[in-house]
């Protein structure tokens, strides 16, 4: 590699950069400060968030081969790497607060952050299986400790105790796979296995297709799918509410993107082969997913659940297999982030402290006791729904619409019917809100600051204005999709 | 110049938000309370019926004045717009009276294309008219009806908000738009049935409408799928052609049809409270009354009707499909007609009565003869509305009370109301010269003699038609008529509605007895100018029609159209019998049967008799129904779903132990599988 | 699956050496069985508490620290022996690297990680 080809590849790493530098400013930085200004660390991310988003904007589009094919920018890289971007900047802006609250404001949590996100944007570029488990361990390691970080209170310890000693196990699987697959092709790259199995039959060779089934085996893990998932519903309530919200949004995205590329890059031949079993994977995930989120009583858990469910929807799209299914895939990804963290946001400015926990109780009438808090809440839950006019119903028409063109009638109904169910639990929570008298005792919503209602504003402009304006969302989507078909 | 009819949908949508930040900045619920503490001090110090609150300096607060102002101007400018649209398009030749407006795509992705626009054709033209004319009208009465309530902007903003999303669904240019009016009407509608969200029967009304509404949307949004895969398109001015070139080449099989029509249907049965999804109708009564009057009645409900024969041409080429149609809709308008007969709540016979009436349309539906359907659409909604309304009123007099048993002789304490609620009666029970009798008649005449339709189907409507009569009349005999059983403190009380609410039942009486001459037919010597003007929609899928087997003579059409007169006639002289002539008739057959020795030494042994052979099992009969089918069967399964849901959420709670061990055991069972899988599947 | 065949021997050859000397220990060896022999270690020396016990935290992060930068060391090595080949370039990434692991060592150093109290 000559010196030329280096400084190009640093150029595919701009943003992993900016944010590994503001990560570890932010580590000096807080060292020289006194505890009560640590706050100032959220606008220090922020910033740092937001310089590495307008140098997506700038370079994003070029396509750069980086570090001898481990990894290359793309549009489709740039897409997710929106979509985690705008995932952590509103995080960091309900951390701040949430962090006072709790007595937790640390500038590690911000330094934790940061360095997750450059894991995942390595994992959305990485065009190669080193790259993809760089990247993936570089996204775990610190959202293990994330979910922790509130080390005082018991949940949040035994929930990233399980987390990370199932992630170790499932990380075991993964690295395992990728070995076998190796062994198989003696390749690591993405194009050297398509390449293989483009070459030979593939169908008979057990160690590629036990490498392929382990690869996914890890991959299910992350991104929470049916029987992968059950560490999901203890981490997501255990973990500090912003840190949720950003596993809901930011890992779950970059890991799809890695499956994404995986499946189009690796193996395009070997597809419907594949698809078949994912088919019984998103089945499952929706149902399970949206059958246990019914009988929930914990709103907290009850999301956590629900974030299961709609990991199947994305999974829909990528069992349809083909542009249009991927495409909805990314839409959804992106708005699913925006609804859910808008949703975690108003449960935490709801609750009394973690302490006290999330009960739906709390919800009781307070749709007119704070009509605005109320109001917005109702917006993201009839996204998540996949009720008109939002994003959420764009999204999921896309996503089955795709799978029906592609005449996976059968997941189709089963798609439809579970988000019909899910719009039960929902609205239940609407139902507190508007149709149930208040509590004797007053919920106080926490004084919502500046971050915190940017952070909603973002939100709710973006579920709203993507659900009727979805064209330049779905337009980049495409191009990012044709992005890695073409290449 | 078509052009300005952004604006229909666009001016509710701007009282939305004018009347929502006033709602913001003035119904604080914490500023409610204080208002409320010193309303009920300021009630009790004055009388007992709530009109202190007039004196209340909050009540005369200009943010109500305001919303007073904006809430129904907006829908009176839009119903003005619709009005300029609709005689522009009229001017139009026939076969161009249409107009579509792009205002932005929507999704677009290869060749599949979904635009924000709206589309003007005579059958949107009747349904913005009747939803922008009559809701123009409710919302004026609301101004009167709702002004004690505390939440009156919050009002006003689901109220526009309703219209907004009603104009969308009926302007839509493609199934996508149309279903997410669909879906935004649903949400007005519960909220507005939760409105009084303290009342624990509201709000599972509003649930319960909620639940039984997915399960139809299930169908809706499964059948919109399939339209979509089979043709390619969601859009009307492309979905039609294409499916009868497709259809014609052979494409476009009749089972592929079917199931479409069938699962659009299974999503008009919800909105539309047909068999077996109209339990939620009746309990939407929860709601304040105009909402009952302009959602549950007039506008919303009929939307199934709409979407029907909006899909008329899909609809023609699954004969299938249609006979379901028209046995679901016949058998709705008959059975909700007999449990009508039972009820007692004044709105409760008015919300079966809207179940029975929509059976109607769509029986016309059903039996191909969609104009017969959106004509008693538009009729329905006059009468319907003028009843809802005039119940409201008298709830109003009688501060709240429904109980027909507990009123009689209103007649002279309210005299507009009255006249009002007796020709909307008339109306309603298909009286000659009135708006009801034409669309009726057109119904039963087409139920007869279409090539879709049949005897029975006529029979069916003729049987309801006489149960209507019946006890649309036992209503009004018992509540206007007669001796007054009111107790002596609401006799007191009792008074006529003001202005703000007896205009509009006097501007909707005169709708409900004119609004039926548009469409005279041409045996009794009109044009029947409503259905020329419908015909462009109806073309097209009027080639599938086969040739009526044969032909009917005029005497024939006209000796039913007799009959059934006599029919309502009979069920009119039925009730004054009952209920006027004799009547302490019901009562004593209610009580005392079946005491043989009572009845035999009873004057009225004829009359008795009848009563125990004919009234009383139809009586018992049609309270069985209520309770045992209504109640328990379609509760029933409507929980029992749910049910089975939740406890298989349950089961699987249980899976989830929070223990390490099971978690990481449940991943490599997952994993031997998914390898096993790929390895020998 | 020929080319497995000398990591099957090896395996064999592993397995076979180690069972067979600890048969052969066994078979051959004498026995003499005493209390001070059940001892963990045989040096005379009496145990004063379970060798299963908790042992401080602060073990794990001087362990973690020296582990971050042993492996330094382990990217040192090869870097040094290739200085003069990768030339301003290498030199000026090998100090981003140090750079890196330097903020590290501050921020543990000034949290107190270094400290044993």
């Amino acid at each position: 590699m000559d010196l030329q080809s280096i400084l190009l590849s640093l150029k595919a790493i701009v943003p992993e950069m900016i944010l590994t530098a503001t990560g570890c400013l932010v580590l000096l930085y807080d060292l020289l400060i006194p505890e009560e200004n640590r706050g100032v660390h959220a606008g220090i991310s922020a910033v740092g968030v937001i310089t590495a988003l307008f140098s997506v904007l700038w370079f994003g589009s070029e396509r750069i081969e980086a570090f001898s094919g481990m990894l290359a920018q793309d549009t489709f890289g740039s897409f997710f790497t929106v979509v985690v971007l705008v995932s952590l900047l509103l995080t960091l802006m309900l951390s701040r607060s949430y962090n006072d609250w709790e007595g937790i404001q640390k500038g590690e949590f911000y330094a934790l952050l940061l360095f997750s996100s450059v894991g995942m944007l390595v994992m959305a570029k990485a065009t190669d299986m080193m790259t993809i488990f760089l990247g993936l361990e570089l996204l775990s390691i610190p959202i293990y400790v994330l979910v922790g970080f509130d080390r005082k209170r018991l949940s949040s310890v035994e929930g990233a105790l399980k987390y990370f000693l199932l992630g170790a196990f499932a990380t075991g699987f993964l690295l395992y796979g990728m070995a076998l697959l190796y062994a198989a092709t003696g390749a690591t790259s993405l194009s050297g296995i398509a390449a293989f199995a483009g070459k030979e039959n593939v169908f008979g060779n057990t160690l590629f297709l036990a490498g392929t089934a382990l690869l996914f085996v890890g991959f299910g893990f992350k991104v929470s799918l049916v029987p992968f998932h059950m560490w999901t519903p203890d981490a997501y309530q255990g973990a500090p509410t912003p840190v949720t919200a950003f596993m809901s949004a930011g890992p779950k995205a970059a890991a799809f993107a890695a499956v994404i590329r995986v499946l189009v890059v690796a193996f395009p031949e070997s597809h419907p082969f594949l698809l078949k079993g994912l088919w019984v994977v998103a089945a499952l995930t929706m149902t399970v997913g949206n059958v246990s989120a019914l009988v929930q009583d914990d709103v907290k858990r009850m999301l956590a659940y629900s974030s299961i469910a709609h990991a199947g929807y994305v999974l829909v799209g990528l069992v349809s297999g083909d542009r249009l299914g991927g495409q909805a895939a990314m839409y959804y990804l992106f708005v699913y982030s925006l609804m859910n963290i808008g949703a975690f946001a108003i449960v935490m400015l709801l609750s009394e402290g973690e302490e006290r926990g999330y009960a739906i109780e709390n919800f009781r009438g307070v749709g007119f006791r704070y009509p605005v808090l109320g109001a917005l809440m109702t917006v993201f839950l009839v996204s998540l729904g996949g009720i008109p006019p939002t994003a959420g119903f764009v999204g999921k028409f896309y996503l089955f619409s795709a799978a029906v063109k592609k005449g996976l009638i059968l997941l189709t109904v089963i798609g439809v019917l579970n988000s019909a169910a899910s719009v039960y639990y929902y609205l239940r929570v609407v139902v507190y809100m508007y149709m149930l008298p208040e509590r004797a005792e007053e919920v106080r919503p926490r004084p919502v600051g500046v971050g915190v209602a940017l952070a909603l504003f973002i939100a709710t402009v973006g579920v709203i204005a993507l659900g009727i304006f979805p064209k330049g969302l779905l337009s980049f989507a495409e191009s990012s999709i044709l992005s890695i078909f073409l290449s | 110049m078509l052009r300005i009819l952004w604006l229909v949908p666009a001016l509710p949508l701007l009282g939305v938000i004018i009347n929502g930040i006033l709602a913001l900045f003035f119904e604080r619920p914490l500023l409610l309370r204080k208002y409320y503490e010193d309303l009920e001090k300021g009630v009790h110090e004055e009388d007992s019926h709530g009109h202190g609150a007039e004196d209340h300096p909050l009540f005369h607060h200009w943010y109500r004045q305001l919303v007073s102002i904006t809430g129904p101007s907006v829908v009176g400018a839009a119903f003005f717009v619709a009005l300029v649209c609709v005689l522009i398009l009229v001017k139009r030749p026939p076969h161009e009276r249409v107009f579509q407006l792009d205002l932005f795509t929507w999704i677009q992705s290869g060749e599949f294309r979904t635009a924000f626009s709206l589309y003007l054709d005579p059958l949107s033209s009747v349904m913005i008219l009747v939803v922008t004319g009559v809701g123009f009208l409710i919302h004026v009465y609301s101004v009167g009806y709702m002004a004690h309530e505390k939440g009156y902007a919050r009002y006003f903003v689901y109220l526009n908000l309703f219209t907004f999303a009603m104009l969308v669904l009926v302007l839509a240019s493609n199934y996508l738009l149309l279903f997410v009016g669909w879906e935004a009407v649903g949400l007005c509608s519960y909220l507005l049935i939760g409105y009084w969200y303290e009342k624990k029967s509201a709000s599972d009304a509003g649930k319960k409408a909620f639940i039984v509404n997915r399960v139809g949307d299930f169908g809706f949004a499964l059948g919109m799928f399939l339209l979509f895969w089979t043709v390619g398109s969601l859009n009307f001015s492309e979905v039609f052609p294409k499916a009868l070139e497709m259809w014609e080449a052979g494409t476009l099989t009749p089972a592929v049809a079917t199931a479409i029509t069938l699962l659009l249907f299974v999503g008009a049965t919800g909105k539309s409270a047909q068999i077996p999804l109209y339990v939620w109708l009746p309990d939407a009564m929860e709601g304040p009354t105009p909402v009952s009057a302009l959602i549950h009645a007039a506008t919303m409900v009929t939307a199934g009707v709409y979407m029907v024969a909006r899909s008329n041409v899909l609809y023609l080429m699954s004969p299938t499909t249609l006979t379901v149609v028209a046995v679901i809709g016949g058998a709705t308008a008959l059975f909700a007609a007999t449990i009508g007969v039972a009820q007692n709540d004044m709105k409760r016979v008015l919300a079966y009565s809207t179940v029975s009436q929509l059976g109607y349309m769509f029986l016309a539906c059903g039996v191909g003869a969609f104009t017969a359907g959106i004509f008693h659409l538009m009729t329905h909604a006059f009468f319907k509305a003028l009843l809802f309304l005039g119940s409201g009123s008298v709830m109003h007099a009688l501060a709240g009370e429904l109980d027909i048993r507990k009123m009689g002789g209103l007649k002279k304490y309210m005299p507009v109301t009255f006249w009002t609620f007796f020709l909307a009666t008339l109306a309603i029970s298909g009286i000659p010269g009135f708006s009801g009798f034409f669309s009726k008649d057109e119904i039963l005449w087409r139920a007869f003699s279409s090539p879709f339709g049949g005897k029975v189907f006529w029979l069916l409507g003729t049987v309801a038609a006489f149960v209507t009569a019946f006890y649309m009349f036992r209503m009004v005999f018992l509540a206007f008529f007669g001796e007054t059983r009111l107790s002596p403190e609401l006799k007191e009380h009792v008074h006529e509605s003001p202005k703000v609410m007896t205009v509009p039942l006097m501007i909707l009486a005169v709708l409900s007895v004119v609004g039926g001459f548009v469409g005279i037919p041409p045996i009794l010597g009109g044009s029947n100018r409503f259905e020329h003007f419908l015909e462009p929609v109806f073309e097209k899928g009027a080639e599938l029609v086969p040739a009526a087997p044969h032909h009917f003579s005029h005497s024939l059409e006209l000796g039913l159209m007799v009959l059934a007169v006599l029919v309502a006639a009979a069920g009119i002289y039925l009730a004054y019998h009952f209920y006027m002539k004799k009547p302490e008739l019901p009562g004593k057959v209610a009580e005392k049967y079946p005491v043989l020795y009572d009845v035999v030494a009873n004057k009225y042994y004829v009359d008795e008799i009848y009563h125990a052979i004919v009234v009383y099992p139809v009586y018992r009969f049609s309270v069985f129904l209520w309770e045992v089918f209504d109640v328990l069967v379609v509760d029933g399964i409507v929980n029992g779903v749910g049910r089975v849901l939740l406890g298989t959420g349950q089961a699987v709670r249980r899976l989830q132990t929070g223990v390490v061990h099971t978690y990481a055991v449940s991943l490599l069972i997952g994993a031997v599988i998914l390898v096993g899988y790929l390895i020998f599947g | 699956m020929q080319e497995y065949l000398p990591v099957l021997l090896l395996l064999a050859f592993a397995v076979v050496a180690a069972t067979g000397f600890m048969v052969l220990s066994g078979l051959t060896g004498p026995k003499r069985f005493e209390r001070g022999k059940e001892d963990p270690f045989e040096c005379g020396m009496p145990l004063f508490s379970d060798a299963r016990r908790r042992v401080t935290v602060k073990f794990y992060l001087v362990a973690i620290l020296f582990l971050l930068f042993d492996l330094e060391t382990a990217f040192l090595y090869p870097w040094a022996v290739l200085f003069r080949k990768l030339g301003l370039f290498g030199f000026i990434e090998m100090m981003v690297f140090i750079l890196i692991l330097v903020v590290g060592l501050v921020y543990a150093w000034k949290s107190g990680a270094l400290e044993w109290q």
